[in-house]
């Protein structure tokens, strides 16, 4: 699978992929994160569940850089992603765009509103990441773009606007457009929550595609319990801001400990 | 405007053709000119008001207040009567086009900065999940969107920028209203010279206005349907 | 270089010349109002042989030039003092920018509107001037703020015609004394005084009407 090796940049693979370490996020005084620890293992498949509000959204913003943290540190593969060490001391400051750029290229992200670039044809969507950020040249870029729209099921549509499309098929580009810069952290962010019901399937079985044939680390805020369940290694239930319990999806969702847990998978049905 | 001025009007016209034609050449240089240092201006202002640091906001909201609130009119007056006597001189048409470029380049300012505005926040992230730096972000996926929205009220502008050019006449730029004005003061045919006149700027006027419509068509034809995705 | 008894003797003459363009603005800013409506109304008439008529010469004076404008006014129309000739002619040209910002002002108060007078059987005029314009004006404040900030630069094109504004004057002073740099400073200065707080306060009234 084109998402396995990372030919780019080389590097050691760290014990953590991902490590969040007293993060605290506020917008004005209300406070979404609050105080988080929380590590994800390479290739580890991880699901966020829990109630809207209760700062799962976020936790994919900040990794974004998206958000910026309020306080706490974000680390990806074991060194200061939020923050960089300054001056003589190391003291950690907050990163600036030279630190944060060739980093970030290492994750992925799909939306829940998929924001493909409207002014862009389908495989210009694809192309143009790998093209001016990896600089690609246009023929390899293109290739790239065309195996990977294959792979989504949408080689046919490569020329198409992307408004002529439905959600589902635009969502599949969206996942393409993140995969075409091989990143090997993806982030999945209600993925689905825009779509009407009848396209959820072509998106999830893509997805679950992905997860079976790659080493991806993979880290999904969803309310679709079915592919939790399917791909998730880990699922972590979220309220008000912390993790209120985590396990493995048939602890989680067939024995939860929590009766808060147990109310929210219950309005889920 | 009595009937021997009228009968004098048309071989007088026939005679002074050329004349106007060289005047019309004048005004579309000016008009050219004018709209391509205001748009230098506007895109340079524009964008400079949405960066970080208040210091430059702030600057660029003093500039283009002081240039739209003194006139247009005063300005050009001002480039051509009072700056010789700090001992700068410039041609008459210089002065024209520096007054309309800046002028029309403020206004356009506030142009770009709300298109810029406009293009959704999610197109941003997109291209920051995506890697891309601040100036990649800009060229490729913000300014291609925010275009589309700039040419309406670029070609009112325009078209504003166009009609303001008889001004030029006053400081000795021998424009179109120049021209026809010596041709109506060596005939006396004053009310068809004028309407003459309005009728060749309502031409141009079209014209251009036409053509900042074709490019409007295009540029949404390549963003798709009208408005776009989220 | 400036001169200080220049620009001390010029700033009088350059006050008593914004008086007049005050009045300018204010009156042919009044004729705008007016006859901007009247030229939205008679579009919306329904009746093609008025609608196209007055639409086509709409769309002539906003795409020529005001100064033209004025020229052959001035030679069409004998026997007006120039100030009267300028304030009709600038306030006509705007009439035909203000005829667009009440167009969609119109068109934007919603369709439940109209519908809901004719449920009540409200007579047309009655809906036009109880719940058409009453609303559409609202939303065409700040459109109109910007206009009437927009004409007052615009004044100075008088002074073609012999009105004797502030432009005017300042350009007289120039000559006379040779002092352009002290004359023009201060038409400047007084045209950014009076218009910048004046777009604030648009601005405001922008933000205001937005919620």
């Amino acid at each position: 699978m084109p998402t396995d090796t990372v030919p780019e940049a080389p590097r050691a693979r760290a014990p953590e992929k991902v490590r969040f370490e007293g993060v605290t996020k506020r917008f004005g005084d209300h406070t979404v994160l609050d105080g988080l620890d929380l590590t994800v293992a390479p290739g580890e498949r991880v699901t966020l569940i829990g109630p809207s509000g209760s700062g799962k959204t976020t936790i994919l913003r900040l990794l974004m850089t998206l958000e910026r943290v309020t306080d706490g540190v974000v680390h990806l593969d074991g060194e200061p992603f939020s923050h960089m060490p300054a001056g003589p001391g190391g003291k950690l400051v907050p990163a600036d765009e030279r630190h944060l750029g060739p980093r970030r290229r290492r994750i992925g992200m799909v939306f829940q509103q998929f924001n493909l670039f409207p002014h862009m044809s389908v495989l210009a969507n694809v192309v143009e990441a790998p093209r001016h950020v990896l600089g690609l040249d246009a023929d390899e870029a293109a290739a790239r773009a065309r195996e990977l729209l294959a792979l989504v099921g949408l080689a046919g549509k490569a020329d198409a606007h992307p408004t002529r499309l439905s959600g589902g098929q635009q969502q599949r580009v969206a996942i393409a457009r993140a995969l075409a810069m091989r990143p090997d952290l993806l982030l999945l962010d209600e993925v689905t929550s825009a779509l009407d019901p009848e396209l959820v399937a072509e998106v999830l079985d893509v997805l679950r595609d992905v997860a079976d044939g790659t080493d991806i680390t993979l880290l999904c805020v969803t309310h679709e319990m079915g592919f939790a369940r399917d791909v998730s290694d880990r699922l972590l239930m979220f309220d008000r801001g912390r993790v209120l319990e985590a396990g493995t999806p048939d602890e989680l969702l067939d024995a939860p400990e929590h009766e808060r847990t147990r109310s929210f998978l219950r309005s889920l049905r | 405007m009595t009937d021997s001025g009228t009968t004098a009007f048309l071989p007088a016209l026939g005679r002074a053709l050329p004349a106007i034609g060289e005047g019309l050449l004048v005004t579309l240089e000016a008009t050219a000119l004018g709209a391509a240092l205001a748009l230098l201006v506007a895109f340079a202002l524009g964008l400079a008001a949405r960066s970080r640091s208040r210091t430059v906001r702030g600057a660029v909201r003093v500039t283009v207040e002081f240039l739209r609130g003194t006139s247009l009119y005063v300005q050009l007056f001002w480039l051509f009567f009072a700056l010789p006597m700090l001992g700068f001189r410039l041609e008459p048409m210089a002065c024209g086009v520096l007054a309309l470029g800046l002028n029309y380049g403020a206004y356009g300012a506030e142009v770009v900065r709300g298109a810029v505005a406009a293009v959704p926040a999610a197109q941003t992230e997109a291209a920051v999940a995506l890697g891309m730096g601040p100036g990649l972000r800009l060229r490729r996926i913000v300014l291609p969107q925010a275009y589309v929205l700039m040419l309406p009220p670029f070609k009112n502008l325009l078209v504003q920028l166009l009609k303001s050019t008889p001004l030029l006449s006053l400081v000795t730029v021998a424009d179109l209203t120049f021209r026809i004005d010596q041709l109506r003061s060596a005939t006396g045919g004053t009310a068809a010279a004028y309407l003459l006149l309005l009728l060749v700027y309502f031409g141009v006027a079209v014209l251009l206005g036409a053509a900042m419509n074709a490019l409007e068509r295009r540029a949404k034809a390549r963003l798709g349907v009208t408005g776009g995705s989220a | 270089m400036w001169d200080m008894d220049a620009a001390r003797d010029a700033l009088p003459v350059v006050l008593s010349g914004f008086g007049v363009t005050l009045l300018a603005t204010v009156l042919g800013f009044a004729v705008a109002v007016v006859a901007g409506l009247a030229v939205a109304l008679l579009l919306r008439s329904g009746r093609r042989w008025i609608a196209l008529p007055v639409g086509g010469l709409a769309a002539f004076v906003r795409s020529t030039p005001v100064m033209v404008q004025l020229f052959a006014a001035w030679v069409l129309v004998p026997g007006l003092d120039p100030l009267t000739l300028g304030v009709l002619v600038l306030g006509l040209h705007y009439a035909t920018y203000l005829s667009e910002v009440y167009r969609a002002g119109i068109d934007a108060v919603p369709k439940g509107q109209w519908e809901a007078c004719t449920a009540l059987s409200l007579p047309r005029r009655r809906t036009w001037r109880a719940v058409v314009l009453p609303q559409a004006v609202r939303k065409v404040l700040p459109a109109l703020g910007n206009y009437a900030v927009s004409m007052f630069k615009e004044t100075p094109f008088l002074s073609v015609i012999t009105v004797n504004e502030m432009v005017h004057e300042a350009s007289a002073f120039g000559s006379t004394r040779f002092a352009y740099l002290e004359s023009f400073t201060l038409a400047a200065a007084v045209f950014l005084l009076a218009s910048w707080p004046t777009s604030l306060l648009v601005r405001r009234l922008e933000a205001r009407l937005a919620h």
